[in-house]
């Protein structure tokens, strides 16, 4: 177990060192690292004592160390337009997109599961059809459009619900949050059902196919001989099993949960790091957008990670020994 | 129509009658049981012999009611301590299965469920029948692993199914399916997914339970050799139809129908040395295109023109029938 | 010898490749939904196509545009042409149905534009990787195992912050994107063709390395190939839609789709919907009918793959 978990670790490391290569040679080689380190702003003399207090006169091998270096230290660079650390900005808006994430995944559970089990279980029903054209809906509606929709629907034709921010906050642990407060949860509503949309979907399909699939495996049948109620074959019998495929896909998407709210910010007006990175992209504060990118690849990673112990824990036949 | 044997004294444990089930596909409708008929008396095992797809492993889903879609059964009676099952209703199937009707399936592999433990897998078929509490369901879980075998059992109880090899799997599907002593077990070829050796060791065990608790055994299966070592009484299934129905030391040693013969013929070990192994000529017929009369005309060495006709199930010798017009009397008569 | 082999096989293929054609076309039309969506998607294209005959105005000529006629519903009449803004105007004067045909322009082009080079560049390298196993089998395949391992969004967003804003940009990013997709396509199938007895027999033959490429692999990779393509163009046109609409994308005096609903955000809020519902709809519209027959095309091809 601890051997699998350290190899894990290393492995997540390199992924990193690779990904800060990427990173470095897309912002310092691809692009001009004197336009994008060094605000548009300075003058000349500026100018030259920067370039020489980056480094940007040295070999690229000697710069990407010192960004190394420095990034090891946390310390990805500075916001020109916030004139703060990037990091700190990054973790600023992080608890948003956060909980807009985990909001999102947990809708598409709640939703996605019921419906892909009906589905699964009466297939040629007219619910099951219904169901089944809507998901295909779900994955062929660009989000920003639903997005626009609800809003158009729920916050000006209806009135319902609050169009765009996160509303009150709570502060827990020096960040703030939405979700813990009614309205916080009425602002969080829609943009977790839109970035939820396409999980929903998801759910539902694999859930179904999961369903019919294990209907016929002859350990349901077993199951039925032994005289358990319809209840139980499904609730436990089928139900555990299509948990594990739903549970690793559904983790494995946080990650491009957290990347697709990019769009759900940008609809919703949702301060988040989404939001961050598309004004940075605007503006080319290019040291925010190394800092997202470096911290969603970690994320990313630390997801991946969580995603393959929740495996093993659900599904016995796993045993990380032998990996 | 009733069928003649086996001429028991005690009522017999279950009774097909004209058993019709269906398949409707969108290929057709398949007829996969076509009037069959058989009994099982108490503590008897019956032998239920025939290829794959001849409609064997139906009948055995269908007395215990969990034929699925787009199957049904659409006739006959199966009468199990005085009622009909065809037409019982779920619950009551429900209640009966597992309870008073066990099944064993063939693949042990896939007979349990991957991600329970045993035990839990155990205690639920006991809380599905009676009020029994964790522990007292636990420790009966124990005692019948240990009855069919399994060592240690305390330990094998918190295992999951992929920890156990095939055979000690197939003692577990066993052992539940023992949990209640049931009156009837329906087996079906619980023993061709296991090596020989194993093999051995579970029949001679489900012949010592039968013996000992009076259960009756439905025993599914393609091999004439587990038959003869283990049934009472033998039914040979072709096309949905039984063909051949009798004691056991009846069909084998005096095969009256000509595909029971020529199954016969193809066993090895029943042959001489030397001598060439008879085969029946051609393959299964599709259950979607049946010649009209006999099912096993076009493979039969012995069809005449009557064969078109379709055969009645009648008791040829004393305690053997067959579906035959033209049966291998000589057999009969040489014995 | 390998020439009269190869000549030979040749005319007793031909009957052959005739009668899939054409059970393809029947197993297709047997889906009324399927064939409804290709007609609609074919009547899309040529909307696109002949824009700027049909349209009633050129939304990309500010001089045509008035600024008295911004925001009018549908179904106005402009005070000063006396011409029908059916589908109402945008913030400055421009009438929708113009704009959301030669917004199809662009997402129809940038789609399939990017979709066909994706296409050749994740096909060579699917092809390279099957033919030349290995390392560079490895290599090319931990390469789409990281792209595919990205969301798009993600990649798209990295590749538009690198090199900048901009419509090659995106279709750059659409670009590295799908490739991928193809890659793996093109492998797996390749992979299994690859064993088949028809390859080593031309192999035997030593035909060389392009013809056995060219004639035989690459014609059985077609069907699953362009199952993938008509899925990626369609996704290829969303992830356009979302750039533009994330202004990241085409520039604001030519707006294509996702931009265009972009610019009528700010007075959806003031009950102003039909800047952004039509075009979302014709978006909309595109995507859905690609997707259902890019579905179907998958049932159509696949029994015929496992055969």
């Amino acid at each position: 177990m601890s051997v699998y978990l350290l190899r894990r670790l290393i492995q997540a490391a390199l992924v990193m060192l690779a990904m800060s290569i990427i990173v470095f040679v897309g912002v310092y080689a691809i692009g001009d690292p004197v336009e994008i380190l060094i605000s548009p702003d300075a003058d000349q003399a500026e100018r030259a004592r920067a370039i020489a207090a980056l480094g940007l006169d040295k070999p690229l091998w000697q710069q990407y160390f010192s960004f190394l270096g420095a990034a090891l230290q946390g310390d990805l660079g500075r916001s020109f337009v916030f004139n703060e650390p990037a990091l700190k900005l990054i973790g600023q808006r992080a608890p948003a997109t956060l909980e807009l994430a985990f909001g999102a995944t947990i809708m598409a559970v709640i939703v996605g599961l019921p419906l892909g089990l009906y589905a699964g279980l009466r297939p040629k029903s007219f619910g099951a059809q219904a169901i089944m054209t809507g998901s295909i809906l779900g994955f062929s509606l660009p989000t920003f459009w639903v997005g626009l929709m609800l809003i158009m629907v729920f916050a000006v034709q209806l009135g319902w619900l609050p169009s765009t921010g996160r509303g009150e906050t709570v502060e827990i642990l020096g960040m703030r949050w939405s979700f813990l407060t009614w309205d916080g949860l009425a602002h969080m509503a829609m943009p977790a059902l839109n970035l939820a949309l396409f999980k929903i979907s998801l759910v539902i399909r694999l859930t179904r196919a999961g369903v019919r699939e294990t209907m016929l495996m002859d350990y349901v049948k077993f199951a039925r001989a032994k005289g358990l109620s319809p209840t139980r074959v499904i609730g436990v019998h089928v139900f555990k099993n299509i948990l594990i495929p739903v549970v690793t896909v559904v983790g494995l998407e946080l990650g491009s949960t957290i990347a697709f709210s990019v769009v759900t910010e940008s609809v919703f007006a949702w301060p988040g790091m989404g939001k961050l990175i598309i004004d940075s992209i605007n503006v080319l504060d290019r040291p925010v957008i190394v800092a997202y990118l470096m911290s969603i690849v970690l994320m990313f990673i630390i997801i991946n990670l969580v995603v393959d112990l929740l495996y093993s824990v659900l599904d016995p036949r796993v045993r990380l020994e032998s990996k | 129509m009733e069928p003649s044997i086996p001429a028991t004294a005690a009522p017999p444990t279950i009774q097909v009658r004209n058993l019709q089930t269906r398949f409707f596909t969108r290929a057709g409708v398949v007829p996969a049981v076509n009037d069959v008929s058989f009994n099982v008396g108490r503590g008897k095992v019956l032998g239920l012999v025939g290829e794959s797809g001849s409609g064997k492993t139906v009948t055995g889903f269908s007395i215990m009611r969990l034929v699925d879609e787009p199957g049904r059964i659409t006739g006959g009676e199966i009468l199990f301590d005085g009622r009909d099952l065809v037409k019982a209703s779920e619950e009551e199937m429900r209640q009966l299965r597992g309870n008073r009707i066990a099944m064993i399936f063939q693949d042990p592999m896939m007979t349990l469920n991957p991600v329970l433990r045993i035990d839990t897998q155990m205690i639920e078929t006991m809380q599905a029948h009676t009020k029994i509490s964790r522990e007292d369901a636990r420790q009966r879980a124990r005692d019948t692993l240990g009855m069919v075998g399994i060592p240690s059992p305390d330990e094998r109880l918190k295992a999951y199914p992929h920890q156990f090899s095939g055979g000690m799997r197939q003692r577990v599907a066993i052992a539940i399916a023992l949990l209640h002593r049931p009156e009837l077990i329906v087996a079906d070829e619980p023993t061709t997914a296991l090596d020989v050796t194993i093999q051995g060791q579970i029949l001679a065990e489900v012949q010592k339970l039968a013996a000992t608790t009076g259960t009756s055994i439905v025993w599914i299966t393609h091999d004439l050799s587990v038959v003869a070592g283990l049934a009472d009484d033998i039914a040979v299934m072709y096309a949905g139809e039984i063909a051949e129905y009798g004691a056991v030391s009846n069909v084998l040693d005096h095969p009256l129908h000509p595909y029971t013969h020529g199954l016969l013929g193809s066993v090895p070990s029943r042959n001489k040395r030397g001598e060439p192994l008879r085969q029946i000529p051609g393959t299964t017929p599709s259950l979607l295109s049946l010649p009209p009369g006999c099912p096993f005309q076009t493979r039969c060495p012995r069809a005449a023109d009557v064969c078109r006709q379709v055969p009645p199930m009648a008791e040829i010798l004393p305690a053997h029938e067959a579906r035959c017009f033209r049966p291998h009397l000589e057999n009969a008569e040489a014995a | 010898m390998s020439a009269t082999t190869a000549g030979s096989t040749a005319p007793a293929k031909a009957p052959k490749v005739e009668t899939p054609l054409r059970r393809f076309i029947l197993d297709f039309a047997e889906s009324k939904l399927a064939l409804g969506a290709l007609i609609v998607f074919l009547a899309i294209v040529l909307v696109a196509v002949f824009a700027p005959w049909i349209a009633p105005q050129n939304p990309y000529d500010l001089a045509q545009l008035d600024i008295m006629d911004g925001r009018l519903e549908p179904g106005s009449v402009s005070d000063g042409t006396g011409m029908t803004y059916w589908l109402g105007t945008d913030d400055q004067g421009r009438d929708m149905l113009s704009g959301i045909m030669y917004g199809l322009r662009i997402s129809l082009v940038v789609g399939a534009g990017s979709a066909i080079v994706a296409a050749f560049v994740g096909a060579s390298l699917g092809m390279l990787a099957a033919y030349a196993g290995g390392r560079t089998d490895t290599v090319i395949m931990r390469l789409v195992d990281l792209q595919l391992s990205f969301p798009t969004i993600l990649s798209a967003l990295m590749i538009l912050a690198f090199l900048g804003k901009g419509i090659m940009n995106v279709v750059i990013a659409l670009i590295v994107v799908e490739w991928a997709y193809y890659a793996r396509t093109v492998r797996g199938t390749a992979l299994v063709e690859r064993r088949r007895e028809y390859i080593e027999a031309a192999q035997c033959l030593a035909l060389p390395t392009r013809r056995i490429i060219f004639r035989h692999l690459l014609p059985n990779c077609m069907p699953p190939l362009i199952v993938v393509a008509t899925i990626q163009i369609a996704r290829a046109i969303a992830l356009e839609a979302t750039l533009s609409f994330l202004g990241l994308g085409v520039p604001i005096t030519e707006p294509s789709l996702g931009l265009l609903i972009a610019n009528g955000y700010e007075y959806m809020l003031s009950g102003k919907y039909w800047i952004s519902f039509y075009p979302g709809i014709a978006l909309l519209i595109t995507i859905v009918s690609i997707n259902l027959v890019g579905d179907h095309l998958r049932d159509v091809l696949n029994p015929r793959l496992k055969k």
